[in-house]
């Protein structure tokens, strides 16, 4: 029983120590964030006279209101669609079984690991030609497609262990696949689809390679996107930077605190799954 | 279980569904995945046989692209250090995760576990991009770091560890480890939970001592959940680009030049879209190379 108290204690003071660790790069944010505009403030420092107004300052310069509801656009734009179209397909594929399915089903799978990297120079050309350039379409369109492989496994995942009595009732009940899809099986997803959901709402967030090469305004990017650009304007500021760089992170910070433990539930399974 | 009654196709009545009326249900995504993303593949294929600057006429090449991604020494460090990243991203997250699910995995259930739960999420939330802000700073000259070093009597190894040519890999190697043990260490000690108390109670009573009991029961019993850790860390580092973008832009020199960051300079800045293009193709076909067998180990496993 002893060994047990120790590893217990063993236990906490890792866990403390690793804790420690993760926060330390956000309380070093906040320290620095509340020196005075323009100096080198060395290291952990409480600031003899902490300037809150930097936090309106950064504000102000990164035009963080434009930013958030460009972001939220782009969210609005992505997220609802690529939920739509991912559980339709995975219904399909996972308990309709159309004919075929195994094929389609391989092809989605073989986008899961695709690096973004490796399709972003014809995706802005193909972007360009479709005279979206600069829009936050050429966010919004490309990211749905991009999500689909993911979207489409998680969803069948899920379908795949739904009984086929349950189609067959129902369609015994004279219902057609429509409203055999959107009566029963969407309610019954529900689990499934809000946790996609919340995985998706985080991608499209902090989405930055598509935003920097395909959006030059940072007023029409992803809040992840702006803060690049935020950074090669204050990059010399680090007060202000920090500043600033707190502000883009407590949307998702805040949403993370309110849904925590859906997010946790979601992580957790969207990278057993993936 | 009876999961094999429910893997048949929905079969008597469903049968008209698994035509043209189920096709409808595919298609929206099919059409979205072919036009953002298939097309987007084997234009990246063509490209990469050509000669082209993004505006003018193109050139047919070859192979040739490909031969210089091989042996360019710029292209060809860019992947060696993305394989170098595998240690900082992939091996510390889940070997310290590992032992750190092991060490906490009797206090999982305590209020400090569950809030530490929380906590250790994150930096999986934030975007990679604040992360390299807020670390880029606290590796700077008089940063964090350093103060902390000096604190325990190292101020002899301080530097600007981001800056100097011998240590710029490993800092940003750090960042990623940080934003993936979290991830890691819950993700394994999700998978202990499910293993059976039993086991353990068994092997106390056989005087097996924690490190017995770590490597008998604990990661045999995880192959999975180690497998899923490996394959999301070896991709996060094999296509980086958010961290190192913020963080080092590549440099100094081109210690930290990664794949991801170099198709993006050879496309947009360089216009060289032709050898942009043949090491995108070559960083798929890594990714898939490295994901892959590791797939298969984890299913093995469980048969």
């Amino acid at each position: 029983m002893i060994t047990a108290r120790r590893e217990a204690w063993t236990g906490r003071l890792l866990l403390i120590v690793l804790m420690a660790v993760t926060l330390l790069p956000f309380l070093s944010l906040f320290v620095t964030a509340l020196h005075p505009s323009g100096t080198y403030p060395a290291g952990l420092a409480w600031p003899g006279d902490p300037q809150w107004g930097n936090f309106l300052r950064a504000f102000e310069a990164a035009n963080m209101g434009a930013l958030l509801w460009s972001s939220v656009l782009i969210v609005l734009g992505v997220v609802p669609i690529s939920i739509l179209l991912g559980t339709m397909a995975g219904f399909a594929i996972g308990h309709l079984r159309v004919i075929g399915a195994r094929v389609v089903f391989l092809l989605f799978v073989l986008g899961l690991t695709l690096p973004f990297e490796g399709v972003i120079t014809p995706l802005y050309y193909q972007v360009r030609d479709m005279g979206l350039l600069n829009t936050r379409w050429a966010i919004i369109l490309p990211l749905i497609g991009l999500f689909m492989p993911f979207s489409v496994f998680w969803m069948r995942a899920h379908f795949v262990n739904m009984p086929a009595e349950l189609s067959e009732s129902a369609r015994m009940d004279g219902a057609n696949v429509w409203q055999l899809f959107r009566r029963i099986h969407v309610p019954l997803a529900m689990p499934a689809i809000s946790s996609l959901g919340i995985l998706l709402f985080l991608w499209t967030w902090n989405q930055f390679l598509l935003a920097i090469v395909l959006v030059d305004d940072p007023a029409k990017r992803t809040m992840s996107g702006a803060l690049g650009a935020f950074q090669g304007q204050w990059g010399t500021d680090i007060p202000l930077l920090c500043a600033g760089s707190l502000l883009i992170l407590t949307p998702t910070l805040v949403i993370f605190l309110i849904f925590q433990r859906h997010f946790v539930k979601a992580l957790l399974q969207g990278s057993l799954k993936g | 279980m009876p999961r094999s009654a429910h893997r048949r196709p929905a079969a008597g009545r469903l049968r008209g569904a698994r035509g043209l009326a189920g096709w409808l249900f595919v298609l929206p995504a099919l059409a979205f995945y072919a036009v953002f993303v298939l097309r987007p593949i084997a234009l990246t294929l063509q490209y990469s046989l050509y000669d082209w600057d993004g505006i003018g006429p193109s050139t047919w090449v070859g192979a040739a692209n490909y031969g210089k991604v091989f042996t360019d020494p710029d292209l060809f460090d860019s992947l060696v250090n993305a394989f170098k990243l595998i240690v900082f991203f992939s091996a510390i997250p889940v070997v310290l995760g590992l032992a750190i699910a092991a060490t906490i995995r009797r206090i999982a259930a305590s209020r400090l576990a569950l809030v530490a739960r929380t906590v250790l999420f994150l930096p999986q939330v934030i975007p990679l991009v604040a992360a390299g802000i807020a670390w880029s700073w606290l590796l700077a000259s008089t940063g964090v770091i350093n103060q902390l070093l000096s604190l325990v009597g190292l101020g002899g190894v301080t530097r600007a560890w981001l800056g100097d040519f011998a240590t710029a890999l490993p800092a940003v190697g750090m960042i990623g480890a940080w934003v993936l043990l979290g991830l890691c260490t819950l993700l394994l000690l999700a998978g202990m939970s499910k293993i059976d108390p039993a086991l353990y109670e068994a092997a106390r009573l056989d005087g097996a001592g924690p490190w017995r009991e770590f490597v008998s029961i604990t990661v045999p019993s995880l192959r999975q959940e180690i497998a899923v850790c490996v394959t999301v860390t070896v991709i996060a580092a094999l296509a980086s680009f958010d961290i190192i973008y913020i963080a080092t832009q590549g440099g100094p020199g081109n210690t930290t030049m990664v794949p991801g960051l170099q198709i993006f300079y050879l496309a947009f800045s360089e216009r060289e879209v032709g050898t942009a293009s043949a090491l995108a193709v070559v960083l798929m076909v890594l990714v898939i190379a490295c994901a892959l067998p590791i797939q298969w180990f984890a299913k093995d496993g469980n048969k």
